[in-house]
């Protein structure tokens, strides 16, 4: 086997937090006490938290040791399709991490906020000059939030309109949080199965809509990494009975500066901050998902919304059609300093060729792997390719097995068995900020594994040999749930 | 630029590979309809050094810091964060991954989130807590939505001195499901009027904050044997998460689900988010929780490791059925206040809660004394209400000017409340600084 990257280092034993506290220990420089005691009524009181005690050094040691079990961005590869796993700049760190940012209390007088104030207002319309759409809300948290943000925006334009709807068509392709987030609006959803070609068919769509329906959510370029070139014409059909057209922008990399979304029909669209646009994953959020829109739902959106007056930004309450609030403040503000910093970082130029350098990875990704590894749609893609694990399944290895084996090379697996149209699917985003060099190492590596599946699969079925632990028993931990140590 | 690797010979010999002529032409099956008429008109790039500049002079332009005294909590408070907390969190291991849908290269994470699961069903006195939610607002409305589902009735209850932008939220999750919503009023002493429980019928939740908007700690166990009588589950709500250090756990006084913001145990203010939506249960409801579960399990040798668990409630699941759409956590959150918690330790965790109450109580004291009414009797934490003269407003602003800012009014959230100002107090506030407070709030 040619070297990889992948290799074993020195991993330390650590217990749980509790299992290594001695009483007595303190890890805080408890700060002076200038005031009387005034004690309060002894039945309010309750008994002292069951906190471990830990010293500051015990802490430290703790968590480094946690640290150095993980994965991330910064150790290598992470191709884990439509979740945009780039780069996270170390300057939008820094800068988010201001004192006048990271102190600023949410309910600040406007006058006293106005640096924040003006970074959401700047933010928001870079935004809606990326996408095409004519105004944004950075409330959602999340991109499931953002989503969540979106239908209350189509459901409150419908019922302005006295046409309350009750359903929304949701492509096959779609992620789950898609329907869960329409469900919260009472829409039911109707699937509506996309073509041999991977993608919709206007055909489909004109078969399901009607006058109850809310509208379509589509993600384009949709989750088998393809443009979803009927889009027009789908949201013509959509649009010509009265519906809206929802746009999942999570795969927005791949179309900066290339693709009008408000152009090409979307009325609502929701961004992630933390795939696009750079933000650190965090090891599952903090995110924002910010939800850009045609003027016509612009009065819905969540307040309050940052006004500029004679050059004072103030938020503004005063819109009466809006849905409400999302988020008790502004959203994950820190977030969306970081999303500011990576867009000022890169200029219109940048951004531009960000996209095509993703288009271009996946593309070359595709074309290497495309006899190693099954390829359902042999189709020029997008930002991501989607293989299957058709070719090994006679071998009995499956996309687990070759997901685990990859660790053993130093790569974070891809998404797997997922989008669901592709049976045993291994959806591979690599993202701009991937070298070729790179790329070819995760290209060396599934040949050695697909070779690995023919003669010696053992060396999957057990893998990983390198991490902390080997393959983790998920159905038993689910099926006798400890939750709680 | 410096984040974009490809070097013009690698281009060209990509772009060979994949038999494309120019990267144009890899966007050849977007249609022309769809594509943009012009280029993006943006702001040009800007180096490190200008853009540092550039968030310098905006950060400079916030009344944070050391110029400013800012007496503001209403959900958002100012406490130390130790160095070794920011320090550990800012380790790019806990940064730079995605969720842990790979628990083999995700060991660090799920055990830390496993951690923070343990120690907030600890303090919160709870069986079980997920591994986070967004903040304290959608938490709460996550719970409401919750309890609906377990009860299959449509109608809940909550208190008018929840905070008033946490029932903004509420109401717009549940308005277009169509659950019913009945406000609860508050009694002369700041806490909340059970009686009309008494008048509604088919409730599936009742919802108390404590301490509450008003600072003031509620009667928990009244209100959940009101709730419970209702048939109803009681949910316990808060926006300082620190008070537990000093008051009893609503878990013991009867909540059924326990939820609240988080952003007090370590993780900055950052004008409002990112929070941390805490959320805890019994275990009876577990398969009804919203949001991510971190278990323990085995791995194929039968060493301890941990997983997220308990999947088939969730959406990339069970799709439109699942219990929320969320499909995140406030993770990084999460781990910075388990990092708080292990830092303080229980005792610590006590001295510093009740240092907060007693600097609070001092200032409160010295307000009286100076003759500025307390509007509420019931006993406080951190944060009270004080009602100040008619034409207060101009001294108010007039602090403003030298970024001192007098608590919250009251009136925009409250109408009744005109002159009434949210005043709090945390560990760092001097006795000196709450000194100088009154002085300059008597004007």
């Amino acid at each position: 086997m040619k070297e990889t990257i992948g290799t074993t280092g020195l991993n330390l034993q650590e217990p749980l937090l509790w299992e290594r506290e001695k009483r007595g220990r303190r890890g805080f420089s408890m700060p002076r006490r200038d005031v009387e005691p005034a004690p309060l009524a002894a039945d309010l009181i309750g008994d002292v938290p069951e906190l471990p005690d830990l010293s500051e050094v015990d802490l430290v040691r703790h968590y480094t040791r946690l640290s150095q079990w993980n994965f991330g961005v910064d150790a290598g590869m992470y191709p884990l399709g439509s979740c945009t796993m780039k780069y996270n700049p170390k300057l939008n760190d820094r800068l988010a991490g201001l004192p006048g940012f990271a102190g600023a209390h949410p309910l600040l007088p406007a006058a006293l906020a106005q640096g924040a104030l003006q970074l959401m207002f700047e933010l928001e319309r870079l935004l809606a000059e990326i996408t095409g759409m004519d105004a944004v809300t950075l409330q959602p948290a999340a991109g499931a939030q953002g989503e969540l943000t979106g239908m209350l925006l189509m459901h409150a334009y419908h019922a302005s309109r006295g046409s309350p709807r009750s359903k929304i068509i949701v492509p096959d392709t779609a992620h789950g949080t898609n329907p869960a987030s329409a469900a919260l609006c009472g829409y039911r959803p109707v699937p509506v199965k996309s073509n041999d070609r991977g993608v919709l068919a206007a055909e489909a769509v004109a078969g399901v809509m009607d006058e109850e329906t809310a509208g379509i959510m589509v993600t384009n370029p949709n989750t088998l990494g393809l443009f979803e070139e009927n889009i027009q014409e789908i949201a013509r059909i959509v649009h010509g009975k009265g519906g809206l057209v929802y746009g999942d922008g999570a795969n927005m990399n791949a179309v900066m500066g290339i693709v009008d979304m408000g152009g090409m029909g979307v009325d609502v669209l929701h961004l992630n901050l933390h795939k696009t646009f750079s933000t650190p994953h965090g090891g599952g959020g903090p995110g924002s998902g910010p939800v850009c829109v045609k003027a016509p739902l612009a009065p819905f959106l969540p307040v309050p919304r940052v006004i500029e007056e004679g050059g004072r930004f103030v938020p503004s309450e005063d819109f009466p059609h809006t849905i409400g609030k999302v988020h008790a403040f502004h959203g994950n503000f820190g977030v969306l300093a970081r999303a500011y910093a990576y867009i000022r970082s890169m200029g219109p130029d940048n951004l531009e060729k960000a996209s095509r350098l993703a288009v271009l990875n996946a593309n070359y990704i595709k074309e290497r792997l495309k006899g190693v590894l099954h390829l359902p749609y042999d189709r020029p893609c997008m930002h991501e390719c989607v293989f299957s694990d058709r070719f090994q399944r006679e071998r009995k290895v499956t996309t687990l097995d070759m997901a685990k084996r990859l660790m053993d090379y130093g790569f974070h697996p891809p998404t797997v068995y997922f989008p669901l149209v592709v049976n045993g699917a291994i959806m591979i985003e690599p993202t701009e900020t991937e070298s070729k060099d790179d790329i070819d190492l995760l290209i060396d590596a599934f040949q050695a594994i697909a070779r690995e599946a023919e003669e010696e699969p053992d060396l999957l079925w057990n893998a990983p040999g390198r991490c902390k632990v080997r393959r983790m028993d998920e159905t038993g931990a689910a099926r006798h749930p400890r939750l709680c140590g | 630029m410096r984040y974009l690797p490809h070097t013009s010979d690698e281009i060209a010999s990509m772009l060979e590979a994949v038999g494309a002529g120019d990267l144009d032409d890899l966007y050849r099956t977007v249609p022309e309809g769809c594509r943009r008429a012009r280029g993006l008109e943006l702001p040009e790039a800007l180096t490190e050094w200008e853009l540092t500049g550039l968030a310098a002079s905006l950060a400079g332009r916030m009344a944070a810091g050391p110029d400013a005294r800012v007496f503001l909590g209403a959900g958002s408070y100012e406490h130390y964060i130790p160095a070794a907390v920011s320090s550990l969190l800012s380790r790019s291991e806990f940064v730079t991954p995605y969720t842990p849908y790979q628990p083999e290269m995700s060991q660090g994470t799920l055990q830390a989130v496993y951690e923070y699961q343990t120690l907030t069903a600890r303090l919160l006195g709870m069986e079980v807590a997920n591994a986070s939610l967004y903040d304290g607002a959608s938490a709460l409305a996550e719970a409401l939505l919750m309890a609906v589902r377990i009860k299959k009735r449509r109608k809940v209850a909550v208190s008018r001195a929840v905070h008033p932008l946490y029932r903004r939220v509420v109401r717009t999750y549940l308005a277009p499901a169509g659950i019913e919503w009945v406000e609860l009023p508050c009694l002369e002493d700041g806490r909340t009027d059970l009686a009309m429980l008494h008048e509604v019928e088919g409730l599936a939740a009742v919802a108390v904050q404590s301490p509450n908007f008003f600072g003031c700690i509620e009667d928990l166990e009244a209100a959940g044997k009101e709730a419970h009588g209702q048939g109803a589950l009681f949910i316990s709500s808060f926006t300082e998460a620190l008070a537990y250090g000093l008051l009893k756990a609503p878990g013991r006084l009867g909540a059924d689900i326990v939820c609240g913001e988080g952003q007090s145990l370590g993780v900055w203010q950052s004008f409002g988010g990112p929070g941390l939506g805490m959320f805890a249960t019994k275990m009876a409801y577990v398969r009804s929780i919203p949001g991510r579960l971190v278990g323990q399990g085995l791995d194929a040798e039968g060493r301890r490791g941990f997983v997220l668990t308990l999947a088939t409630r969730e959406q990339h699941i069970r799709r439109e059925k699942a219990t929320s759409n969320i499909c995140t956590n406030q993770s990084l959150c999460a781990l910075a206040a388990v990092m708080y918690m292990a830092a303080l330790g229980g005792a610590g965790m006590r001295e510093l809660a009740g240092l907060n109450r007693d600097k609070a109580e001092y200032l409160k004291g010295e307000l009286r004394k100076a003759g500025f009414r307390i509007p509420f009797a019931r006993p406080t934490f951190n944060e009270f209400v004080v009602e100040c003269p008619p034409g207060f407003e101009k001294r108010y602003e007039r602090l403003l000017e030298q970024k001192v800012v007098a608590g919250l009014p009251l009136a925009p959230y409250y109408p009744e409340l005109e002159n009434h100002y949210l005043l709090c107090v945390t560990e760092t506030k001097t006795r000196e600084d709450l000194d100088e407070l009154v002085r300059e709030m008597q004007g």
